[in-house]
């Protein structure tokens, strides 16, 4: 035997590292996981380049005026240095606000701002979060941008680009990939996933389809029921809402290795995907009907007790 | 499963129902605002969030259906975000600011404020010894952008004109000055609190050349005998403005004490307490370089009495000090106790 990785047991630690619980006042645990370094990256470049874009907007449209015959020296770039001031500042800041901590790409991305103890994400904190990209971003682009322009020393970029390394790369020295600005702002970054709500699978997908027809329904032992635990299950629930091209190979495929490994008798199921489907609920039946006696089997590498359930 | 009884299975068609409509408020509240729904739907939601919550917790110990406890616990997310979310008028949200937060921050953090006033004036005490001295110090602490043609150079009677402005070069418009140097105070002054987290030793390096710079403009002015028609430009708007950079800089040394000396909390929850109050002050100091923009570019322009300028200078500086003194007191009183 190989020394592979439980599936189970990954999945279940991968779990534990980037989630975290925020208890509403109704006393209810809410899981949260953490969004992903790689999530916050590009939901931050779409942001830059709205921001981009803006300013590339903006310029055009005094580039017309002035073409328009408008005289544009004074209070257009006064206004003109007033947006700018606006965008880069308050950019982030506004949206947030508006949107309860979600920026036009944090929404793109479907991950939002919370605060870190489960409160209300209060202005204060928004402010604070985003002040920081001062010194984050701006700060050392412009002494990057001065040390190309003004030719000053090796040293100075040097500096700059320790000093920006240090600031951006920062979460990913800790684990729950705070930002300097979320750290000020006591925030954490989180992922908001829309899941709809799909049909029960104990349902029987194919049995209201083929009304009438004379598939024959399945039953098994509860010896052949107690052979896989509740991450088997969900495999299971996943393969059965599988759609498109391979899919009905899958589920054959699937059929075929629960035969062997539960010790089918008789010959191979005529309906593999109305075999897996009865055998689903039966299992979730046992397995919940087991949960609700206070054992709660992760998956078939359990004993066969299985743990008392998580409060 | 006919025959199987699935508790779990029973339980989500009783409860779907419910779930839908909450989704389907969500789903028009978020994507339309808290306007999109009736006054009726609004007093259900929260009802309706308090349900699915319930659900979660039950569904978490009876239902092994993981796209059922995915759904659950995502749209309890979102009825959570929304019921629990930051709300309430954005009127009120500033004039709270003003009336409370600004002012008390800047109370708590008066120790740290008067060590940068203290540096700052430090700044300005070796900038002017320095100028006055020796002339060629100025283009050491003085960029060119901001003399704005008023070096040593210049005849008495040009740096005259520049705090009178007669008009000229650069500064011609009202507007564009006065949003210039709104624009770039602010950003200094946000800089200086953001700084902070590098254990507020760049603010003092950036506290410290400010002092410099107003330092040596007034040995420069004062070496021509127009020291009295300088400080009375500068006070104008100087007493607003150095001011409000002052508590920028506060606020960057108390955000770096709260890392460097996070006593008795982890680093983590005191940087994250006084990181909130800190920002509020960079906040508001940012307003008032708004108000100091005014003035400037107004009162250059249309107060030319150096008396007056005195006045309107002191009658500011008095101001925020009543201001930072008194404004949100009430509330503080347990603590003052």
């Amino acid at each position: 035997m190989s020394v592979a990785v439980e599936p189970s047991q990954t999945a279940a630690k991968g779990r534990a590292k980037d989630a975290r619980d925020v208890v509403t006042p109704e006393g209810v645990p809410l899981h949260f996981e953490l969004a992903s370094r790689s999530d916050r990256a590009t939901a931050f470049i779409i942001d830059v380049v709205i921001m981009a874009v803006t300013v590339i907007i903006l310029a055009i449209a005094f580039i017309f005026l002035a073409f328009g015959g408008l005289d544009i020296s004074g209070w257009a770039i006064g206004v003109g240095l007033l947006l700018f001031f606006a965008l880069r500042n308050f950019y982030f800041t506004f949206f947030e606000l508006r949107w309860h901590g979600m920026t036009p790409g944090k929404r793109a991305l479907r991950i939002r701002v919370i605060d870190r103890n489960g409160g209300r994400l209060r202005p204060e904190a928004i402010f604070a979060r985003n002040l920081m990209r001062e010194v984050e971003l701006f700060l050392p682009l412009s002494l990057v941008a001065s040390a190309g322009s003004m030719g000053q020393s090796n040293w100075s970029v040097l500096f700059a680009l320790v000093w920006a390394g240090i600031f951006a790369l920062m979460p990913l020295f800790n684990k729950d990939h705070m930002r300097v600005g979320d750290i000020v702002g006591s925030t954490w970054v989180i992922k908001a996933p829309k899941t709809a709500l799909q049909a029960d699978m104990a349902e029987g997908k194919t049995r209201a389809l083929s009304a009438g027809a004379p598939a024959p329904s399945y039953s098994f032992t509860r010896e052949q029921l107690e052979i896989y635990g509740i991450y088997e299950l969900q495999t299971l629930e996943a393969v059965l809402r599988q759609t498109g091209t391979g899919a009905h190979d899958t589920q054959l495929e699937v059929c075929n290795r629960i035969c062997r490994k539960i010790g089918w008798q008789g010959e191979q199921p005529a309906y593999p995907v109305r075999f897996l489907e009865d055998f689903y609920a039966a299992l979730r039946a046992h397995l919940e009907n087991r949960m609700q006696f206070g054992e709660r089997r992760e998956s078939k590498h359990d004993a066969k007790g299985g743990q008392p359930p998580q409060p | 499963m006919a025959d199987v009884k699935l508790k779990s299975y029973e339980f989500r068609r009783e409860r779907e129902e419910s779930w839908r409509e909450l989704e389907q408020l969500l789903q028009r509240a978020e994507s339309r605002g808290l306007k999109a729904l009736t006054p009726a739907e609004l007093f259900r939601l929260p009802n309706l969030y308090r349900a699915t919550v319930s659900s979660l917790s039950v569904a978490r110990s009876i239902s092994l259906d993981r796209n059922l406890l995915l759904y659950l616990e995502s749209l309890a997310a979102r009825g959570y975000f929304f019921v629990y979310g930051a709300r309430g008028s954005f009127a009120v949200g500033i004039a709270r600011f003003f009336t409370l937060q600004f002012p008390q921050a800047v109370r708590s953090a008066a120790w740290h404020i008067l060590a940068a006033a203290f540096v700052m004036a430090a700044g300005a005490a070796v900038g002017y010894l320095l100028t006055i001295g020796n002339m060629d110090w100025f283009y050491s602490f003085i960029g060119d952008a901001m003399a704005g043609g008023r070096t040593p150079v210049s005849s008495t009677e040009s740096l005259r004109a520049a705090l009178y402005d007669d008009g000229g070069g650069f500064v011609e418009s009202l507007y564009l000055f006065a949003s210039f140097l709104f624009t770039h105070n602010s950003q200094i002054g946000m800089l200086a609190f953001a700084l902070g987290f590098a254990l507020g030793l760049p603010v003092v390096v950036l506290m410290f050349y400010n002092g410099l710079a107003i330092g040596s403009f007034s040995a420069l002015y004062i070496s021509r005998g127009l020291g009295v028609e300088f400080l009375g430009w500068l006070s104008i708007h100087g007493t607003t403005e150095l001011l409000a950079v002052t508590l920028c800089g506060g606020a960057g040394f108390w955000l770096g004490g709260a890392f460097a000396f996070p006593g008795r909390q982890g680093r983590l929850d005191s940087l994250a307490q006084t990181g909130r109050r800190a920002g509020m002050i960079a906040i508001g100091a940012v307003a008032m370089l708004f108000v100091a923009a005014i003035l400037e570019g107004f009162g250059r322009q249309l107060i030319q009495d150096t008396g007056l300028r005195y006045m309107i200078g002191a009658a500011a500086l008095i101001m925020w000090f009543a201001y930072f003194g008194l404004a949100g007191r009430e509330r503080n009183h347990e603590r003052r106790r």
